[in-house]
């Protein structure tokens, strides 16, 4: 058994009181790619960051060829040998592909920039990757996959221990995928240590020899990915016992209404793939996926933020566009947004005003509400979803999570809409609120409107949806219904294995 | 065609046919008397502008320059006449002053992470501010040095004359070419201009850089009140009201992205020579008002704004978009 490159252990790692790391360890052989892999809020990007020191560790060592070692910065991990490529490729698209490669380190003639000899050093150095370009034309004339591979050069030209890789594949094709993997195998047998993140597991499976997974901040194990079965590395992931099915379940019997929507070949490149959706009234469909799975950009789809490159919209058999989602709302489409922080609520505005906004937009400027009608509909809505406030004139920001989102599904409720999209409705929300919430979500799909709702709970998913579509690689893989509704049926089609490859 | 050079050329086309245009009404435009005259006259304005493409290089903007440069020609017309140092020693003080003025902008930006913007505007009122505790009034030069530094010129075949102050434009033109294209510095310079935070990332020593684009800004800026002083023998608090703006035009229609990491320190020469140009065509016309000059400057000001935003949209276009069965992942 050779020794490892660099071996983390114990790293704890807290911002504030909230511990976001727990005595995790990762160990790094030369020689290996090593797949980290972890839900949202795992701990993942910060365990990384204090690998390339742009956090420092509350406790626990960092050992780089058994030595212990404290980078300071970036800079100073890179020196000793840690080198990282972020998703979004940290160059300069301004600059040239020779500069990229050299900037800060050109070589020097005379104590100017010797162009000729940096041109020639980095047509040698991207021969290795047999990447032909012309390294003296702008970065941003390549592609972002040509683009990763400059990154990962001169990644390994500068540290060439130990190369991470956070999301490389996320915005490339089948084609670039493929590449890129080649030149990993390459590196992996020149004895680089290669730590890949990413949210593809049919990836991980092609690619990586040992995976850690990540929870929650804890280190759920390493595992060999040979004896590791898919089903055993979702099951890590989610952290649900597969055996635990017996959740309760509110949303089997019900029966929907009439056709509501109905989205037909919706697509956008590289976010979704296309789908076809139909909404009922009355009927609550859940989404269940993997982070990165297109869960939330199926949602951005449906509520108009993006356009979709093809597809049709009918709603009550009539064909609509959603060009922006001024349109959603005109139509009676409501979207409470995954992080209601950025996207949901006005932290500044008060309750009242954050309630009354949707409405007066549908209504438009020339027809303001007034004073007295925005604090009898925010007094109705405080009371009627029991939020707590001291006041409808209390700026938002100051409540409580759960009573946040209570304000943005509010907003929604005011426009009494037909059909509303809820991104990741109980994150961070403390457990009664939570219950009120699903509570909420049953009632209103009772009074006949029409829900999708998208969770990384699948005990919630199953306990209140009518029907479960299970998103995996952008992509629908397969819808659940009535009595098919487990949390191990949706945890067998995240990890099934894809069907015959015809990308 | 790569399309960085889109603006330089575009800068270039525009002012040749200009020049020609105005050559055939008036044949005798075309002289490097014309020349000459015009490389003095604008010699203090080119001087800024070197500074200022570098700071618009590196993402950044720098009010400060106007009201640098007139307290450069007073402190300098201060130290001659009233303290009776030797203009060099002048000189010397002046720029040392003005450098630091222009190294602790460059760290406020830097440290307190202040908009450039606020920062210079600051710099702008102090400098101003300043300069009138010095003086209310102009202060007249009487120098041997100055008549000295005066009497060198070339002669032009065709007898235009390139003096002192439009020989030392060209040179600290030259200057600020080798330095943004050729060193490490300039490198850098670039790199903050396209991506600060990944400059830091790719290690380009941020800092340091922010520091060194605003003192060469106002080092340039004090060079060019010294250079203003040489042409008017004076100092005036009042100078150079408004001229941080005329530099910031040169480097725009020079073919330098506002929002910085794109341009060409060559492009920025002749944006100063396309003012001079239109400057020269009102006084052989002589029935035109000289405010014709900023019309005529704020028209191409804008052409060249609009073509930077079809060109940085141009650019990003090509890859990007994609049939869907490219791009598709494992499906």
């Amino acid at each position: 058994m050779p020794e490892p490159v660099l071996s983390a252990a114990h790293i704890d790692k807290s911002f504030l009181d909230n511990k976001v790391l727990d005595d995790v360890g990762i160990d790094l052989m030369p020689g290996e790619i090593h797949a980290l892999l972890g839900e949202n809020g795992a701990g993942k990007s910060t365990l990384i960051k204090i690998l390339t020191g742009a956090y420092t560790h509350d406790a626990g060592t960092i050992l780089l060829d058994g030595k212990p070692v404290h980078p300071r910065d970036t800079k100073h991990a890179q020196e000793m040998g840690v080198g990282t490529v972020y998703q979004e490729v940290n160059l300069l698209p301004n600059m040239t592909v020779a500069e990229n490669l050299y900037i800060g380190r050109q070589p020097l003639k005379f104590g100017l920039v010797d162009n000729r000899k940096m041109e020639r050093d980095a047509r040698a150095l991207l021969s290795r990757y047999q990447l032909n370009v012309d390294v003296g034309s702008q970065l941003d004339t390549y592609s972002v996959a040509v683009q990763q591979i400059v990154a990962i050069a001169r990644a390994v030209d500068i540290s060439g221990k130990v190369l991470i890789l956070d999301e490389p594949t996320a915005s490339l094709d089948q084609h670039e995928v493929e590449v890129l993997f080649g030149i990993l195998q390459r590196l992996k047998a020149d004895g680089l240590a290669i730590v890949f993140i990413t949210h593809f597991l049919d990836q991980v499976y092609e690619i990586a020899d040992r995976a850690t997974v990540l929870r929650n901040g804890r280190r759920v194990g390493s595992r060999a990915m040979a004896d590791l079965p898919r089903m055993d590395l979702v099951t890590m992931m989610l952290g649900h016992a597969i055996a635990d099915t017996h959740a309760l379940r509110i949303g089997g019997g019900r029966q929907p209404g009439g056709l509501f929507a109905s989205f037909k070949d919706y697509a956008l490149a590289g976010k979704a793939a296309p789908f076809d959706l139909d909404l009922h009234e009355g009927e609550i469909v859940g989404v269940a996926g993997l982070l990165g799975s297109g869960r939330t950009e199926m949602a951005r789809l449906l509520f108009g933020i993006d356009r979709p490159d093809s597809g049709e919209l009918t709603v009550k058999g009539k064909p609509c566009k959603l060009r922006e989602p001024r349109d959603a709302i005109a139509l009676g489409f409501g979207f409470a947004p995954e992080d209601r922080k950025v996207d949901g609520i006005l932290g500044d505005l008060t309750v009242r005003e954050n309630i009354a906004i949707a409405l007066q937009a549908r209504q438009g400027w020339t027809r303001p509400l007034s004073q007295k009608a925005q604090v009898d509909l925010a007094d109705r809505f405080v009371r009627a979803l029991d939020i707590r406030t001291t006041g409808i004139e209390q700026p938002v920001k100051f409540l409580s999570g759960g009573n946040q989102q209570k304000v943005v599904l509010a907003r929604w409720l005011a426009t009494n809409p037909k059909l509303l999209i809820l991104d990741e409705p109980t994150r961070g929300i403390d457990v009664g609120a939570h219950a009120e919430i699903i509570r909420m979500i049953n009632s209103l799909c009772d009074q006949g409107m029409s829900l999708l709702v998208i969770s990384s709970e699948l005990d919630e998913i199953v306990a209140y949806s009518s029907r479960v579509l299970v998103l995996r690689d952008r992509a629908i893989s397969g819808e659940l219904r009535g009595a098919h509704i487990s949390v191990g049926a949706i945890v067998k089609m995240i990890a099934m294995q894809p069907e015959v490859q015809d990308a | 065609m790569n399309v960085r050079y889109w603006p330089l050329i575009a800068t270039i086309t525009i002012f040749v046919v200009a020049y020609a245009l105005a050559v055939m009404q008036f044949p005798a435009l075309f002289s490097t008397r014309v020349l000459g005259n015009l490389l003095t006259d604008n010699a203090f304005l080119g001087v800024a502008a070197v500074g200022m493409t570098f700071v618009i290089l590196s993402g950044g903007i720098d009010l400060s320059v106007g009201s640098v440069i007139a307290f450069s020609g007073v402190l300098v017309a201060v130290l001659i006449s009233q303290f009776g140092l030797h203009p060099l020693a002048a000189f010397a003080i002046t720029l040392f002053v003005c450098t630091c003025f222009g190294s602790t902008m460059g760290a406020m930006i830097h440290y307190l992470e202040v908009p450039a913007f606020i920062v210079t505007l600051a710099g702008m009122f102090l400098a101003r501010g300043v300069t009138f505790l010095l003086t209310q009034d102009s202060i007249p030069i009487n120098h041997a040095f100055y008549d000295w530094v005066r009497q060198f010129y070339y002669v032009m075949p065709g007898g235009g004359r390139i003096t002192f102050n439009g020989g030392l434009m060209l040179i600290v033109f030259l200057v600020g070419i080798v330095l943004a294209h050729r060193t490490r510095f300039g490198s850098y310079v670039y790199a903050l201009g396209g991506n600060a935070q990944s400059a830091a990332l790719l290690g380009v020593p941020v800092a340091r850089t922010t520091i060194g684009v605003y003192a060469v800004s106002s080092f340039l800026a004090g060079l060019s009140g010294i250079v203003y002083s040489l042409y008017t023998s004076s100092g005036y608090p009042l100078a150079a009201v408004g001229v941080e703006l005329e530099t910031i035009a040169a480097v725009v229609i020079g073919g330098t992205l506002l929002s910085g990491g794109v341009g060409f320190m060559f492009g920025t020469l002749i944006g100063i020579t396309i003012q001079g140009m239109i400057q020269t065509y009102i006084v052989f016309d002589g029935t035109l008002s000289s405010w014709w000059t900023k019309i005529v400057i704020g028209g191409l000001l804008f052409g060249f704004i609009v073509m930077q935003r079809v060109i940085v949209a141009a650019s990003k276009r090509d890859w990007r978009k994609k049939p869907y069965a490219q791009s598709a992942p494992s499906l």
